[in-house]
């Protein structure tokens, strides 16, 4: 495929505090009305940024001095919860190229692995750093480096990790995997005539 | 050192062996291990396997943007008889006329139509009759069989490893793959073997036996694990039963859940829809039979639990292991081990409006909800009716049974279970995921708590933000219901002990 090999993610953060942040809260279920990904940005995070009556809760989100930011970091099994798309998409579509967390429930890495959304691992301690950093100074360049392994922010850097078999696909371009799946047909074609079941 | 030096050469010489007996065929396999071997395409250049998908599951939500990408790609569905389509998540459990009040429920239903008619894809759409929740759908229809790999856009797929089926939720541009090749591209997974054994006391039903385990396991325990449950608790199950763990294995981290498939699993699917017949059927079980784990397989891990230990359970907080027996108390915040689980006591409390350390019993609630792809089934119905015949919703509650699919609905009406449930009170509907998730008109209002027989009780899941949600079982449920507040199912409907 003609993806862009990604080596690095550069920019800046904005922390979303918080362990076990679910799918639903990412982008909640009743914006997911909609036969296209297209605008799923705008619901990022609509519940956690907005109160019932749609006013602006105080929320690092919504604070100016992060604006812009394309890194996001959060806790511990970040992404859990349903499978849909929709996640990984509204992160992307609202320009945020990377996520930092603890860990990734596996169905969301997999999804944000495919849309060449980058999610790192960083330890508790490492991500305590980060924060710390982060909230001293929002704007401080803030990068992930995919080779090297390491999240860097003004003077600190932690090692971070990912699958290596992701790091893979998103260091040579190759995270959308149709194309290799479309070149193995005549293989296909033999498994299948191995299962009964296909037949019918 | 030297201690550690051997336990590393014991070790290894351990995983030696297994794979060299392996080699020879001497050890025995994992179901998950078979299944996979036997839908292996190849191996990716970024280390994953190719894996054939059998059976294709879609509904409205998850598809429309895959069949999209596939026109931008000018892609063919390789394989349109492999995939099966229902509309479930947006439709209105309480009219049926077209068009829908919401028009963005009938737009998706549309594009559903319009994409299985463009694409011979069959449809069970609302006027067949067999239209409902997906994983309700598949294993009615007879398309959910052992030794298959099922894939659909939708975690709760894990549902159909109740078949001894490898079956996971996948993301859209996985759809458009399934769609475009029959394959994905996928991590192979290791298998902890789950074993119930003992006796579950009166009262106790499958939804409180995975409540316990993902209690005790925790919502990330079953990352890159697939679950295999065994033991006498689950040979002793129905199939409806199984599927109801095997459903919320993804609650617990796991992708995967299943049970090997055996007499009753080959009983619920004789004479079904999709199923061969006859001799057919007969040489289908021996290829069925051979896809169960071997004896001597070897598990990455394995968990025991006590079936005495599980007491009917519900949960208190804002995801799927924060749960309790109901005779225990709430968590106090203090009685978190760790600075983060403490927070997300202290974030889970506040959001349900409880106190740490008061009893979960006696908690009033607005909402009851008897449904959702977890406990929809028909023996989910038949269990519960026994029970609140002849008696009354407290006031005030809102009670809703919304069978799983228009099959169940159908046959429960047929056995007079619409009745007994509008008599005590309770509002019948169509077939749909209605208050599960809020993508239709059923949904909270406020800060309502609803007792809820689905699978999810993160914030904002039932359609309020501010909306509350306890999980537990059916019965648990109609206790609720009938009390107007979390009740000990067994005391209110006497449950002989
Ligand atoms: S009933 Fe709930 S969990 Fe099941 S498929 Fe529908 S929305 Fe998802």
């Amino acid at each position: 495929m003609s993806d862009q090999s990604i080596l690095n993610v550069k920019g800046t953060g904005v922390f979303v505090a918080g362990d076990d942040i679910d799918t639903d809260r990412i982008i909640p279920a009743r914006f997911m009305k909609c036969i296209t990904f297209d605008g799923l940005g705008e619901f990022l995070f609509y519940d956690v940024r907005k109160n019932v009556d749609g006013s602006m809760k105080e929320h690092n989100l919504n604070d100016s001095r992060f604006a812009g930011a394309n890194i996001l970091v959060s806790g511990n099994n970040f992404g859990c919860g349903s499978s849909r798309e929709h996640a990984p998409q509204s992160i992307q579509k609202a320009g945020f190229d990377a996520v930092i967390a603890g860990s990734f429930a596996e169905i969301f890495f997999g999804n944000s692995t495919n849309l060449g959304v980058v999610c790192v691992v960083v330890d508790d301690a490492g991500r305590k750093h980060i924060v710390e950093q982060l909230e001293l100074n929002p704007a401080e360049p803030l990068s992930i480096d995919l080779e090297a392994l390491k999240v860097t922010i003004g003077p600190v850097s932690v090692q971070c990790s990912i699958k290596e078999g992701a790091r893979d696909s998103l260091t040579n371009g190759r995270y959308d995997t149709l194309s290799e799946l479309l070149d193995g047909a005549a293989t296909i074609n033999s498994v299948v005539s191995n299962l009964e079941y296909m037949k019918s | 050192m030297g201690f550690f030096v051997l336990i590393f050469a014991i070790r290894n010489f351990a995983v030696l062996i297994k794979v060299l007996f392996e080699i020879l065929g001497i050890m025995g396999k994992t179901l998950f291990e078979k299944v996979w071997d036997a839908h292996s395409v190849k191996t990716l250049a970024n280390g994953q396997t190719q894996l054939l998908i059998g059976t294709h599951l879609i509904h409205e939500v998850t598809s429309p943007q895959a069949f999209g990408m596939l026109r931008e790609k000018g892609l063919p569905v390789k394989y349109p008889h492999r995939t099966f389509a229902t509309v479930d998540h947006i439709v209105p459990t309480n009219e049926s006329a077209e068009p829908y009040s919401d028009g963005l429920a009938q737009g998706m239903i549309e594009e559903l139509r319009k994409n299985c008619e463009d694409n011979d894809v069959t449809f069970f759409d609302t006027n067949t009759g067999a239209q409902g929740i997906v994983h309700i759908v598949g294993p009615e229809q007879g398309i959910t069989q052992p030794g298959t790999t099922i894939a659909c856009g939708d975690s709760h797929t894990s549902t159909h490893g109740a078949f001894g089926a490898i079956a996971f939720g996948i993301g859209t541009s996985q759809v458009r793959d399934v769609l475009a090749t029959q394959t994905i591209a996928l991590n192979s997974l290791k298998v902890r073997r789950i074993n119930v054994n003992g006796v579950l006391a009166p009262g106790v039903y499958s939804k409180d036996v995975i409540l316990h385990i993902i209690r005790i396991l925790g919502t990330n325990g079953g990352t890159g694990f697939a679950y295999e449950y065994g033991g006498n608790i689950f040979d002793g199950f129905t199939m409806e039963e199984r599927m109801t763990v095997c459903n919320m294995s993804i609650e617990g981290g796991a992708r995967v859940g299943y049970v090997n498939p055996d007499q009753t699993t080959f009983d619920y699917l004789k004479g079904r829809n999709y199923c061969p017949e006859g001799e057919a059927f007969d040489e289908a079980v021996i290829r069925w039979k051979a896809f169960a784990s071997d004896d001597d397989c070897q598990y990455d891990d394995i968990v025991e639990i006590n079936a005495s230990d599980i007491p009917p359970t519900v949960t208190w907080g804002i995801n799927p292991s924060q749960g309790i027996g109901i005779d225990e108390m709430i968590p106090t915040i203090e009685s978190g081990e760790t600075q983060s689980e403490r927070a997300s006591i202290q974030e889970a409390l506040e959001h349900m409006s409880l106190d740490g350390g008061s009893p979960i019993k006696g908690k009033k609630i607005d909402v009851a909800f008897l449904g959702s792809c977890t406990n929809g089934r028909l023996s989910d119905l038949q269990e519960v009716a026994q029970y609140i015949k002849g008696k009354k919703v407290a006031e005030g509650v809102k009670a809703i049974v919304v069978p799983g699919s228009q099959v169940v609905g159908k046959i429960a009406a047929a056995q007079g279970l619409d009745v007994i449930y509008k008599e005590a009170g309770f509002e019948w509907r169509g077939a749909g995921c209605s208050m599960c998730l809020a993508m239709n008109p059923d949904k909270l209002v406020g800060n309502q708590l609803c007792a809820s027989s689905s699978n999810r009780n993160f914030k904002g899941r039932q359609g309020s933000i501010t909306g509350r949600t306890m999980l537990m079982s059916p019965i648990m449920v109609a206790a609720a219901a009938v009390t107007g507040e979390v009740a000990d199912a067994r005391e209110v409907f006497g449950f002989e002990s």
